[in-house]
């Protein structure tokens, strides 16, 4: 008589988190910080992001082992990563009861061509999207919730914009578009033609939409969802900053407050250093994490 | 009449368009001069924790529980049940404990084991109501004053006490909007008096 793992499930669990940060974390302590500063979601990995950047090396799935300690220190939901294609790492995931998985191009990708069939299994999954087509290619495949990539691990939030403006404007683009063109859109975009028709209907896309990949500060986190996006990740940015506990406070705060400026100077004051960030132009290619996924 | 949403974190957009959609004027209510604008509240799914925090930090814990003493009907689904609460088991977030429940949080498991169902609710009469459950809560125990108008599994998941209204489960999601209306209509008494 009760349906579970339905599509309505999926998405509703991804609807609940809107208006709030989900934050790295990796071990059962910061995940209690998190949670304590007001996290709506944690994403339990092994390494940050820019940890992962400096180390090098396969990134993979975390230690199942690690993600239960996490799901036994926090009330929230526990998210984790696992790597692009790994579809086995998924049912590992699925099977310990982690609440939402990220098929993720921080983690070194599993597969160069396939994403994974998001649809037959009961876990929800969020994926990265620098674009409309991406977007839609990973909602086509079964994702329930859309993080816009950015550039994870540098601190700098300039490709986060770039990503979520990228996206915002296809649909706009779309709404704009008369009907009998949509099929070509669809081919261009590379995402399905239902979907296509889908979003331009709803003005937005037909899941929560999130920001993600280099937010650093409260302003940063404000200035996403001014932009237009249903909340934030931020990774690297709380524990690789000198008051973790205090700087995820106020990003709480700025996020839920994005449109008050009052509150996002009271919130930035006297936080400390915020993650030490990169300049992106000055990357070589092959170090970008955003152009992986297909 | 105006029904804010409390707009501090969770499915703010789906309330709001449920009333909307039902002619009714939805303000998003994230500080307590939101809320003297409003007539009555609506607590939306979400995190109990983050929301109970926010809530706090801005003094609108203290202004929901001076309104709804004095009268003001609030709905709080899912999220917004918890908080509503007396007390509730596995993990107390910071709570206004108006109505005379105890809840058990996560009650049904984590995320795997959400589910969608139909439920028999007399005071909406047939057909039945679909469902949708997210880690959802239920109820544990109620007190006297409490009406209990649906329930799975011989465990409450719609209630009433007076002017406060909680379901376990999400209606802004199920495209049914009868729990809504039902709502309305406990405002709508509420302001003849």
């Amino acid at each position: 008589m009760a349906d579970v793992g339905t599509a309505k499930l999926k998405r509703g669990l991804a609807q609940m988190l809107k208006g709030g940060v989900i934050m790295d974390v990796t071990t059962a302590d910061q995940a209690k910080i998190a949670e304590d500063a007001g996290a709506c979601a944690v994403m339990a990995l092994e390494r940050v992001p820019a940890d992962i950047r400096r180390e090098g090396g396969v990134a993979r799935m975390a230690d199942p082992l690690k993600v239960k300690e996490i799901m036994d220190a926090v009330t929230i939901p526990v998210m984790a990563k696992v790597r692009i294609g790994h579809f086995v790492e998924a049912q590992v995931l699925e099977a310990i009861g982690a609440d939402f998985i990220d098929e993720s191009e921080v983690l070194t990708p599993a597969d160069e061509r396939y994403h994974i069939n998001k649809h037959v299994f009961k876990v929800p999954f969020v994926c990265g999207a620098r674009d409309l087509g991406e977007a839609l290619r990973r909602i086509g495949e079964g994702a329930a919730m859309i993080r816009t990539k950015g550039e994870a691990g540098t601190g700098n939030v300039v490709e986060a914009v770039r990503h979520l403006r990228a996206v915002l404007d296809g649909i706009r683009q779309l709404q704009a578009t008369p009907e009998e063109e949509l099929m070509t859109v669809a081919k261009e975009l590379g995402a399905p033609y239902e979907l296509v028709v889908e979003t331009r209907a709803l003005g937005k896309l037909p899941v929560v939409n999130f920001s993600a990949g280099g937010l650093a500060t409260p302003a940063d986190a404000a200035l996403m969802m001014q932009l237009g996006c249903d909340g934030n990740f931020v990774g690297s940015g709380i524990f690789k900053s000198d008051n973790p506990a205090k700087r995820a406070k106020a990003i709480v705060e700025a996020t839920t407050h994005f449109n008050d400026p009052d509150v996002i100077a009271r919130v930035s004051e006297g936080i400390g250093e915020p993650m030490k960030g990169l300049d992106i132009r000055s990357m070589p290619e092959a170090e970008l994490l955003q152009t992986r996924g297909w | 009449m105006k029904i804010g949403v409390l707009a501090l974190q969770g499915d703010v957009r789906e309330h709001r368009k449920v009333l909307q959609d039902l002619g009714v004027e939805a303000p998003e209510v994230r500080t307590t001069a939101d809320l003297a604008g409003v007539d009555a509240l609506i607590i939306p799914g979400g995190e109990s924790t983050t929301m109970g925090k926010l809530m706090v930090e801005g003094g609108l814990d203290r202004a929901i529980r001076e309104r709804a003493e004095r009268g003001m009907p609030v709905y709080g689904t899912c999220a917004g049940m918890i908080l509503l609460a007396r007390a509730a088991g596995g993990g107390e977030p910071p709570l206004l404990r108006l109505m005379d429940i105890e809840v058990q949080r996560n009650a049904y498991g984590r995320q795997v084991d959400s589910f969608e169902t139909d439920l028999d609710v007399p005071a909406l009469g047939p057909p039945a109501l679909h469902a949708v459950f997210i880690r959802a809560p239920v109820v544990e125990r109620v007190g006297r004053d409490v009406d209990v108008l649906a329930s799975l599994e011989s465990r409450p998941v719609l209630a009433r006490q007076g002017a406060l209204l909680v379901s376990s489960f999400h209606p802004e999601l199920s495209g049914d909007a009868r729990v809504h209306r039902y709502f309305l209509e406990l405002v709508r008494q509420r302001q003849e008096f």
